[in-house]
């Protein structure tokens, strides 16, 4: 177990740079755990809801952004609509995931894999092509039998769309993805 | 005038940042200043001696002092020239610490500044005119009101003093809250066996006249001649003849009237009596449920009734009451839980209020003092409390702590045991706030002694499965979400004002803070006083509190009031309005807008309308000058005249500094 | 001749894998008499993964759409699916902020100002046309179904954004489900979360959150789910399977569209609301009906 040295661990601008991209203020958090009891995927979680609250106001940047936690959050807003303090958690979430993002963490790999699979399919086509999404996934993940229990049912009741939805503006779409590329990189 | 100017140094509070001895230096050119000085500490015995003897040597007919702000020391200094035999309201203050040194650091802007505040007080004392108090006869009787148990300690307390009580009690017994419960913390001792005593003792008082089933209706008049209107209500049932044998109730067939004693544990008959101890013994109908007033048949009770005591024409009686000093004791109500949905918002049975929770354990309650599970009658195995509901909770705009919850919870843990020994007991908390003597010793005796489970942190919902309750909490202790299978489940609901409590203090001309409860004279200084004279407070409707600080409060409050009583007479504010009757048209505008009633409408002796001020009544807020379109209603000590020479004072000196 | 008109986004799951909901939301609303004008040409609103990564590209993936709108001479739009609910409601929330404003529109081909408003497709029904209006329109009784209504996660969460119904205990489908006949069963986990868009990468979460829900709706002895969210759907019944397997239970719940629902009042044939494509088939459900009647 690491011992928190506040001086040399406290990240202070990581504090800042959260409470303003996410509009909240880590202090008015009392640690009351209301988040955590509610929130439905603590069962998966490696640091619960709370926990990360705590060490977002200890500055413990490293340890967040590398936690598996922020990639199995849901955005269900059990923890917002609870919070007794009325902190909006599940955006502060969300402002840590885009972090984890920029500096290149995703400890949930797959998951990533997953949303980077449909934006990519929005992109090309303007619509989400579910099965392109679902093979592109079982590719990049090496995991072929995904969706396989349950692809047979879902093709006798047409489910399974071999063809994409593409729609006649898909190159606006393709351009908000590309303007939107850009102006990361170039660190606006 | 001779007027003198001190100049105070308060050591280097003003020093530091104002040049004293030049300020005390200019005011010597000042108009009608014939002495000035400084002073290092001007309200020290020396300070005030300095004043005394420079009003005898210089035949000074006014004293300018400049120093902190007159909230602190006015009353120090007008003292000081009163027994130099000077009129106390031959006195200003110049603030130049709170309004001068304490907000800059600029020595030169601060000193200039320091000047024309003084030139402003020799300008105003130079219109000033000596005014005397007048004194007015009192009536030494006081009213309480709530039957609490901070209602019945300043009862006794004021009656034990010898003076006459007129308590006043909303429900048809006293006894409030503590009535209710069944045991008290942290000496676990029978609430009644402790109360009831102090509930007989009111009773049985010759200097304490009881009135139940009554409200204030509307309050006027001042401090020391209070005129109260009492209004009875109906309960259909004649006090003088009733003997609290409770016949009526038995024979009532009527049963599903909410039992509001009881918390809505259950049902009770349309005539009852609240409990068995209670003061005064005596029936009463809730007529919304009795079958003769919602449809014209039965009467049974009125037919066993041994004295015929029962009366279905009765009606509100209204009383007038002459008081000298009232005390607000009404107490609190409880946090509604059913705004909370994710706790099933009153839907589940099995989810109850610590209140009704304690009438369950209650061996003279609805069950007999049976812990059950309402929803099937089954003893529960675990009960899961669930501390701060309602309390330190913004989003249902009740962010303060109520105080006594902690502490009761750990009592029903405690309780729940004796009860059921094979039960398990599991309390979700945020934090233990034990501050009072025993107290966390008692906290750690539900932890370490009676098994009861504590778990750091709150509860998200509460939802049924397979016939019990699925109650998921955190650990942040340990780290995780936490859930628990619960039998039973009691919120420790938080305190709020009583009901109907903004309305009362509108009536009694009391402040109130945004949750309803009212507010005190000062938070540290003055807890049991209000700002409004002769009214004073105690126990939970100035804030939630445990027992001993109710009876504490009810007792100081009585104090209070015995000391207001121990003189014959009481002395008015003579800083009060006045009407000049030769400019007053009787448009009757200041009437209206006077916030305390203390203008009324006369007929001059030429037989027109004027305007004028009940001296006792007025507080000297300044709405009427104000709103008089003639100038004709001037409030003594800060008249129009007055605080136009202030503003001359600073306007003139300004022009010509920079138009001379 | 329709009472009223108003803009249609679909949602990329309503022309896949869940086209029964696109299919009996046109039945049920032109049963009812609200004529649904499709955007021309939308795009994917970006759902889940887009608030991910970042909030300006979300918002203009949505704005992009509700610019259509506005373009068709709309102020409104109604969707079916809650995700993209919340996408075009917090998109629009989002972008009354100047400089959020001007973030997005660096983004999009035509600039959007904000001014369009999106309600869910049960708000429109709940709240425009009215639980008397639809009591007097059906047709036939549901008398003798017990429905389960679960309303998902986000469709009314947070209220300071979603403002329709209440946050922990929504009653707008109880309350039509009742209108219409059928018993609205007491399902306690109304708004808890089935396990969204983790049945791909993580089907183990879903699983058993799935599993968790269809407990409650065994214990509270309905018959069938009532849901208005795709997502929720698949999870419940395409993936029911799944839940069994990776859970070890048995259940054979039908999971129904709230639109659906309706449908059956208003007498529309099972099959025009898309009642065949459920992998577990609530036809056999009908039969309680007409044995009821």
């Amino acid at each position: 177990m690491e011992i928190l040295s506040m001086g040399k661990s406290c990240d202070a601008t990581f504090i800042e740079d959260v409470k303003r991209e996410s509009g909240q203020d880590p202090a008015t958090c009392y640690q009351c755990g209301n988040c955590t009891a509610g929130c439905p995927y603590t069962f998966v979680y490696d640091i619960p809801v709370n926990q990360i609250m705590r060490l977002l106001q200890a500055g413990q940047k490293e340890r967040i952004l590398k936690s598996k936690s922020l990639w199995l959050c849901a955005t269900c807003e059990s923890c917002t609509t609870r919070c007794p303090q009325g902190i909006d958690v599940a955006l502060i979430m969300d402002v840590l995931r885009h972090m984890a993002r920029r500096e290149g963490y995703a400890a949930e790999k797959n998951v990533k894999t997953f949303y980077d699979g449909f934006l990519e399919s929005v992109k090309r086509h303007g619509r989400v092509f579910e099965m392109g999404v679902a093979a592109n996934y079982n590719l990049k993940t090496g995991r072929f039998w995904t969706g396989a229990d349950i692809a047979p049912k879902a093709l006798s009741i047409g489910k399974l769309d071999f063809r994409p939805h593409e729609i006649k503006g898909r190159d606006e779409v393709k351009r908000i993805f590309r303007r939107y590329l850009q102006r990361e990189e170039a660190g606006e | 005038m001779r007027i003198g100017v001190f100049v105070c140094h308060c050591g280097s509070n003003i020093a530091g940042t104002v040049d004293v001895v030049s300020v005390a230096e200019a005011a010597r050119l000042f108009p009608d200043v014939v002495f000035s000085t400084d002073e290092v500490y001007t309200c020290s015995e020396p300070g005030q001696k300095a004043i005394r003897d420079a009003i005898r040597e210089h035949r000074l007919d006014g004293v300018v002092v400049a120093s902190c702000s007159p909230r602190m020391h006015e009353n120090t200094f007008r003292r000081a020239i009163e027994k130099a035999g000077l009129n106390r309201y031959m006195l200003e203050m110049a603030n130049i610490r709170e309004h001068v040194s304490w907000i800059g650091k600029d020595k030169e802007k601060n000193t200039f500044k320091s000047t024309e505040l003084v030139l402003m007080a020799v300008e105003k004392l130079r219109k000033n005119r000596p005014l005397v108090a007048k004194s007015f006869d009192i009536n030494k009787t006081v009213m309480v009101l709530g039957g609490g148990v901070a209602g019945i300690q300043a009862a006794l307390d004021c009656a034990d003093g010898g003076l006459d009580v007129i308590l006043v009690e909303r429900e048809s017994t006293i006894g409030g809250t503590m009535a209710k419960l069944d045991k008290t913390f942290p000496t676990v001792d029978c609430s009644t066996c402790i109360l009831g005593p102090k509930m007989v003792d009111v009773s049985q008082h010759p200097n304490i006249t009881l009135m139940t089933s009554s409200e204030i209706e509307a309050v006027s008049g001042y401090v020391g001649n209070f005129d109260v209107t009492v209004r009875k209500r109906a309960t259909y049932v004649n006090n003088e003849l009733c003997t609290g044998c409770g016949l009526c109730s038995e024979k009532c067939p009527s049963k599903k009237a909410p039992d509001r004693f009881n918390e809505a544990v259950g049902n009770t008959t349309a005539i009852n009596i609240p409990f068995p101890q209670a003061i005064p013994k005596k029936a009463s109908i809730d007529p919304e449920h009795c079958i003769k007033f919602t449809k014209g048949k039965c009467g049974v009770c009125a037919k066993v009734c041994p004295t015929g005591a029962v009366n279905y024409e009765q009606q509100d009686e209204l009383t007038e009451v002459k008081v000298g000093a009232v005390i607000t004791a009404t107490g609190f109500s409880l946090f509604d839980h059913t705004r909370l949905e994710q706790y099933g918002g009153g839907r589940y049975p099995d989810v109850i209020t610590s209140l009704q929770y304690e009438r369950m354990l209650s061996a003279s309650g609805p069950t007999g003092g049976h812990i059950k599970r309402p929803s099937d009658g089954r003893e529960p195995k675990n009960v899961v409390f669930i501390q701060c509901v309602g309390s330190r909770d913004k989003s249902v705009d009740r962010p303060y702590c109520s105080g006594f919850c902690c502490m009761y919870t750990a009592k029903q843990a405690i309780l729940t045991k004796d009860h059921l020994p094979d039960s398990q007991s599991y309390v979700f908390y945020m934090d233990i706030r034990a501050p009072g003597k025993q107290y966390d010793e008692f906290t750690r005796r539900a932890m370490e002694e009676y098994g009861a489970r504590y778990v750091r942190g709150r509860v998200s919902m509460i939802y049924p499965r397979d016939g019990s309750l699925v109650v998921r909490g955190a650990d942040t202790l340990a780290g995780t979400q936490m859930e628990v299978d619960a039998d039973l489940v009691v919120l420790a609901v938080g305190a709020e004002s009583g009901k109907g409590a903004p309305q009362l203090a509108e009536k009694l001309r009391i402040s109130y803070d945004r949750y309803g409860f009212f507010l005190e004279g000062h938070p540290k200084l003055r807890p049991v006083e209000t700002n409004t004279a002769g009214i004073f407070l105690a126990g939970a409707c100035q804030g939630p509190k445990d027992i001993p600080s109710s009876v504490g409060q009810g007792s100081a409050a009585a104090a209070k009031v015995l000391t207001m009583f121990s003189k014959d007479k009481l002395e008015s504010d003579p800083a009060v309005a006045q009407v000049n009757q030769r400019r007053c048209v009787g448009c009757l505008k200041c009437v209206r807008t006077c916030p305390f009633g203390a203008i009324k409408e006369i007929e001059a002796r030429d037989g027109s309308t004027k305007a004028e001020v009940i001296d006792t009544v007025c507080q000297g807020c300044g709405i009427c000058s104000v709103t008089c379109p003639h100038g004709a209603i001037q409030l003594s000590h800060f008249t129009d005249n007055q605080i136009l020479a202030e503003v001359d004072a600073l306007c003139l000196s300004w022009m010509d500094e920079n138009f001379a | 001749m329709s009472l009223m008109k108003i803009p249609y986004y679909p949602g990329c799951s309503q022309t896949g894998s869940a086209r029964e909901y696109d299919m009996c939301t046109r039945e049920c609303m032109a049963g009812l008499g609200i004529e649904l004008l499709e955007i021309d040409d939308w795009s994917c609103c970006g759902s889940t993964p887009a608030h991910t990564v970042d909030h300006s590209l979300a918002a203009a993936l949505s704005a992009r759409n509700l610019e259509r709108v506005e373009a068709m001479g709309h102020k409104r739009v109604t969707t079916p699916c809650p995700s993209c609910l919340t996408n075009l409601k917090t998109a629009e929330h989002r972008l009354s902020r100047k400089d959020f404003r001007e973030k997005t529109n660096q983004l999009l081909d035509r600039p959007y100002e904000g001014g369009v408003t999106t309600k869910s497709v049960l708000q429109i029904i709940f709240e425009d046309y009215g639980v008397e209006a639809l009591k007097a329109r059906a047709v036939k009784k549901l008398k003798g179904l017990s429905l389960a209504p679960y309303y998902g996660c986000i469709m009314n969460r947070p209220p300071e954004i979603m403002r329709f119904d209440h946050h922990e205990n929504p009653v707008a489908m109880d309350k039509i489900v009742e209108a219409l006949g059928a018993e609205a069963a007491p399902f306690p986990l109304k708004v808890e979360c089935c396990g969204a868009a983790y049945g791909v990468p993580r089907s183990d979460v879903t699983a058993r959150l799935t599993a968790r829900l269809l407990d409650a709706v065994e214990d509270c002895g309905a018959d069938a789910v009532v849901t208005a969210c795709p997502l929720c759907h698949m999870n419940l019944d395409l993936r029911q399977s799944q839940v069994n397997r990776k859970q070890r239970r048995g259940f054979n719940i039908p999971i129904l569209y709230i639109t659906q629902v309706i449908g059956l009042a208003l007498d529309i044939a099972p099959e025009k609301l898309g009642m065949d494509l459920h992998a577990v088939d609530p036809r056999p459900l009908l039969k309680k009906l007409e044995g009821g009647e």
